[in-house]
């Protein structure tokens, strides 16, 4: 073996062995994550965190049930504006549309998704904030639920589209119409791809923190009504870390803990629905 | 992104012979008339929003015209808006992160889809999903409770100790600044560009890489001068994607930026972004210029991401098709 092939080899064998720590390490950075926020989290976790409401600045304890509830409410607002339209609209695309209108919603979808999440909450402060002139959960909910459309389209199209369309014809060939072909046939057939699609836009705006900062706002107490300011957890893990208590830095990790829980729980649910339904192809 | 990109073949429109009225009774055109105008609210929505935030920039854009982006006095009292610092602030914490996320995370796709099996790729980019939907402000917390303080006890030190001579590591080690969001934004954008690359290599065809090694390259060359080469479109996409998600980042580089509209060619400086004086002053903007100049940097940020998400999706589309179309030769 020459000392050139040597060389060759070792580079070889090294710089292999280098994208290898490269993997490593982007993968470390997950577990890194988890642990120190169970770690932190799990310490300052308690019964009182989900059960009571923030305290006056100085007095300990207390807790964030105000916005674990405004989150939730939040969610389900922007679901249920967001997962119709997403999921209509799928429907529209893969089973009713000419190519040039299909191009021109997609290129519109994409666009909404690529919009970084600050510039959605300036334009749901502009329909939905300025016009009442107060923030409100309502507006809230509905910078969200501009998240989950794109999100929500494009995945249901796709699993629309990976239908086979011997079942299509099958239903036809029965005499079903095309809408009750596409109600009894066709969605049932791909409903476990359009849930974990609908399943990953919830999780995907369920930690979002910019588009809240000026439509839900927040709130130190119980929000009073839908069209009142409401708390959310994204927002007060951001201003609890940046505020100079350390009784709130410890709430801000339980919180931290509590809401990458959920995305996480929601996210390997979701994708363990999909695997067990359809093989996922490698190319 | 959750969106993949396999092909499946398409489900065209069943033209039927019927006339109107009958596919009226059977439902057919209650549901193409009702899905449409769901699937036409979101081209409503998209053009609303671009609409809006014209609109809604319209003071700033006449009484300061380019000399907007070109001055750097912001001043909400004497009504003077220049967004110099912010775009520069963008700029830098965004180059940081990509030189940073760049070669860890082409590195780590070309593990996954050339050398590891695929079982273990196959796991490994199931935490690299996870990692990808951990929100930003999760990250934000982790910037200030521990990049920050590593920042400025050790790693800051220790570059003014070894670099200190070049402009870029001189100042005082505040922990937060331009340095720190970079590196909180690479960590964040890393999933993106392993994603989408790894996806695209594994796109590569097989021929190829064998060809490579029956001329005697070794694995290494193979995967250097031959596979990668053949994926560079796509790989170039993935960074786009991943340079979009810096710049339109909020939360995480709010958090530790330093919020100090400052331009330092000093990466330890004290900063501030386009997303996070948003963020931060938009709620407290009084005045219609002042709010309108927050709203016209929006704008700023979404032409800036329309144009490089628009460069990522044709690079990756073009470079996974061309891989599909030689590999059934």
């Amino acid at each position: 073996m020459s000392a050139r092939l040597r060389w060759r080899k070792f580079v070889s064998g090294f710089m292999l062995t280098m994208t290898g720590v490269c993997a490593l390490v982007s993968v470390s950075v997950l577990f890194f994550i988890l642990g120190y926020l169970v770690y932190h989290g799990g310490t300052s976790i308690s019964w009182n965190f989900f059960t009571k409401l923030p305290t006056p600045v100085g007095e300990t304890g207390g807790g964030m049930a105000n916005a674990i509830l405004g989150s939730g409410k939040l969610l389900l607002l922007a679901t249920l504006f967001g997962v119709p339209i997403g999921f209509f609209g799928a429907i529209y695309l893969a089973e009713f549309s000419g190519s040039t209108t299909a191009f021109i919603v997609r290129y519109a979808a994409d666009l909404l998704n690529g919009v970084p999440s600050i510039v959605i909450g300036i334009f749901a402060y502009a329909l939905a904030v300025l016009p009442f002139k107060h923030f409100s959960t309502l507006a809230g909910g509905f910078a969200l639920g501009l998240m989950m459309i794109p999100i929500t389209l494009r995945s249901t199209e796709e699993f629309l589209r990976g239908v086979p369309n011997a079942l299509r014809e099958a239903a036809m060939a029965l005499g079903a119409s095309k809408w009750k072909t596409i109600a009894s046939v066709i969605v049932p057939a791909a409903y476990r791809g359009i849930l974990t699609a609908i399943m990953l836009a919830f999780a995907r705006v369920a930690g979002e923190t910019a588009p809240l900062l000026f439509t839900a706002f927040g709130n130190r107490f119980w929000s009073s009504g839908w069209n009142q300011p409401s708390a959310s957890l994204p927002v007060m893990i951001y201003t609890y870390a940046i505020a100079p208590y350390e009784d709130w830095h410890r709430q801000a990790w339980a919180a931290g803990l509590v809401l990458l829980g959920l995305i996480l729980v929601i996210n390997i649910v979701a994708r363990g629905i999909l695997s067990r339904g359809i093989a996922v192809p490698r190319a | 992104m959750a969106t993949t990109t396999t092909t499946v073949p398409s489900a065209g429109p069943v033209v039927g012979s019927r006339s109107f009225l009958s596919r009226l009774r059977e439902g057919d055109e209650i549901a193409r008339i009702i899905t449409f105008l769901f699937a036409a609210s979101v081209v409503l929505i998209t053009v609303l929003l671009v609409f809006e935030l014209w609109r809604g920039s319209a003071l700033p854009r006449h009484k300061f015209g380019f000399n907007f982006f070109r001055t750097s006095v912001w001043d909400p009292i004497f009504d003077q808006f220049g967004a110099l610092p912010f775009i520069y602030g963008t700029l830098v914490t965004a180059a940081v992160a990509l030189i940073l996320a760049v070669p860890l995370g082409i590195g780590a796709a070309i593990f996954l889809a050339e050398l590891a099996p695929a079982r273990v790729s196959d796991t490994l980019e199931f935490f690299i999903d996870l990692l990808a939907a951990v929100p930003s402000v999760i990250y934000g917390l982790l910037g200030v409770f521990i990049i920050v303080p590593l920042m400025r006890s050790y790693i800051q030190p220790a570059l003014k100790g070894t670099l200190g001579f070049l402009p870029l590591f001189k100042g005082p080690a505040y922990g937060v600044g331009f340095l720190t969001a970079g590196i909180v934004l690479a960590i964040m954008v890393i999933p993106y560009i392993i994603s989408v690359s790894r996806e695209v290599l594994l796109s590569v065809p097989r021929d190829q890489r064998e060809a490579a090694l029956s001329l005697g390259a070794t694995r290494w060359e193979s995967t250097w001068k031959v596979v990668v080469p053949f994926a560079r479109g796509g790989i170039f996409g993935s960074i786009f994607l991943a340079l979009a998600r810096a710049l339109g980042e909020t939360m995480a580089v709010t958090m530790v930026i330093g919020n100090t509209p400052t331009i330092s060619a000093s990466l330890f400086s004290p900063g501030y972004s386009i997303a996070a004086v948003i963020a931060n002053e938009f709620t407290e903007a009084t005045g219609d210029l002042y709010l309108q100049s927050l709203i016209e940097l929006g704008l700023v940020l979404f032409i800036l991401t329309f144009i490089l998400n628009g460069l990522a999706r044709l690079l990756i589309v073009a470079t996974s098709q061309r891989g599909g179309g030689m590999g059934n030769t």
